[in-house]
């Protein structure tokens, strides 16, 4: 079955992820194209290539992590923000740190 | 036989190893491993070798990192390492624990997980959590955190747990259950009538002597204590000691009775060496008697702090003793205390010192 079985029917997104997580999980890429039909659902097949990215961007209440922000079309998203075909997602970190 | 010593560091911007022979003059220092992750504990298995290191990142969350080639790769997971869906999220973890074939994890908030697979994965210890006086934990200045744990030498199903300020636990049935064990500890933060409490208690660090499990000691925010039947009973050390207040505490790696300290000027006093003089204190009787242990250590304008797990001893002969600063530098002594040298300085703020001795 491929990696992204479950939602074989959602739309092909791009998604660009930060550099800095990029460090986390060697073989991963700086962009991709996946189908997704939410935010979640890209979460999810991050999650299925890179078995732990999950836990890295979001926590278990769950929700995305506090100091990581996911953009839809330029607006800050949530997971449950749904995306249309071709949609742009952007995954950043947040200004953060000490 | 070449001897190698590595003292494993946790600091607020990743994890440092320093490397030296058994004489202990000459040290090299590597890192920052752990994409400079805040690391609150850096701990090796002495029987694989492998370090592990607790801790977490404002940006991606908790995570336990992993080394299996005494620093030179390192990988992290956090699978299972998380409460139920809608409790509040794991900060970070605090201390990691390797006990015989399993590995421990304490977090913030405050709970217990076990690794039966080398820290590939998590499953949490819900016993703690599910003890009646957890509704009425607070915490101390640095969060709810489970800071310290103890693990029975020979027995499995014992574990002992330090969490600031609920106090120490107890389990003897491999976590399924807990008792509270801070009878005699003071907590000088509650009304006078309530000063000693079955919990609620400020652990600050909880210590076992070597080979001896019924002997505890605890630095506690209110005290220094020694328990001689494993926790039940408390008694207060502390007759000696410059302050009641301080961090950490290290066990001698063979003498029941010798034990370190590095007393800090008081909770609300600035929490630095009392005078601005560097000094670890040192018991060989168990805290009947205290020495103040200053060679080498500097005697004027000193205004660090030693964090909790910040210091530790090598089961070398004679011992090895190491302590870091919040200030970012790193004392290590070769001859059991009696003198000391400066072996790194301009880190991060060191939060964990740890040791690794190597006979290969």
């Amino acid at each position: 079955m491929p990696d992204d079985a479950p939602a074989l029917m959602a739309p092909q997104v791009s998604v660009t992820l930060p550099t800095i997580l990029l460090r986390l999980f060697p073989g991963s890429v700086r962009r991709l194209e996946l189908p997704a039909s939410t935010v979640a659902e890209v979460i999810d097949a991050l999650d299925r290539r890179w078995p732990g990215m999950r836990d890295r961007l979001c926590d278990s209440t769950p929700r995305i992590r506090r100091h990581i922000n996911v953009f839809v079309a330029g607006e800050r998203a949530t997971l449950e923000t749904r995306l249309a075909p071709a949609a742009e997602v952007i995954i950043m970190t947040a200004i953060s740190g000490g | 036989m070449t001897t190698k010593v590595l003292i494993l560091l946790g600091t607020k911007k990743g994890a440092f190893i320093l490397e030296s022979d058994a004489g202990r003059r000459r040290w090299q220092q590597k890192g920052p491993f752990c994409e400079t992750w805040p690391l609150n504990h850096v701990k090796a298995d002495p029987l694989t070798a492998t370090i592990y290191g607790g801790g977490g990142n404002e940006w991606f969350g908790p995570a336990v990192w992993k080394s299996e080639d005494l620093g030179a790769s390192w990988s992290h997971s956090s699978e299972g390492l998380a409460y139920r869906e809608g409790e509040e999220p794991i900060k970070s973890v605090w201390s990691v624990a390797p006990a015989a074939d399993r590995l421990y994890a304490g977090v913030e908030p405050a709970g217990l997980f076990r690794s039966d697979d080398h820290g590939q994965s998590w499953r949490h210890v819900a016993g703690l959590r599910d003890h009646p006086s957890r509704p009425h934990w607070q915490p101390g200045g640095a969060g709810l955190i489970l800071h310290s744990l103890v693990p029975h030498p020979r027995d499995d199903r014992q574990l002992w747990v330090g969490i600031s300020s609920a106090g120490v636990f107890h389990t003897a049935d491999g976590g399924a259950t807990w008792e509270p064990r801070n009878r005699g500890t003071r907590a000088d933060y509650l009304p006078e009538e309530q000063r000693y409490p079955e919990y609620g208690q400020c652990v600050h660090c909880l210590v076992m002597a070597p080979s001896m499990p019924d002997r505890l000691y605890q630095q506690n925010h209110c005290g220094m204590y020694r328990s001689d039947d494993g926790g039940r009973r408390w008694e207060s050390i502390e007759a000696g000691l410059p302050s009641s207040f301080g961090f950490p505490a290290a066990v001698h790696p063979r003498e029941q009775g010798t034990l370190y300290l590095v007393p800090l000027n008081g909770d609300i006093a600035g929490r630095y060496v009392p005078d601005g003089q560097a000094a670890v204190w040192r018991t060989p009787d168990g805290g009947d008697s205290w020495q103040a242990l200053r060679e080498g250590l500097p005697q004027a304008n000193v205004f660090f702090g030693v964090l909790r797990q910040a210091m530790a001893t090598d089961r070398l002969e004679p011992a090895g003793v190491y302590f870091g600063t919040n200030s970012g530098a790193l004392y290590a002594s070769a001859d059991e205390g009696d003198s000391w040298r400066c072996i790194a300085q301009h880190l991060p703020l060191i939060t964990s010192v740890e040791t690794l001795v190597l006979d290969a």
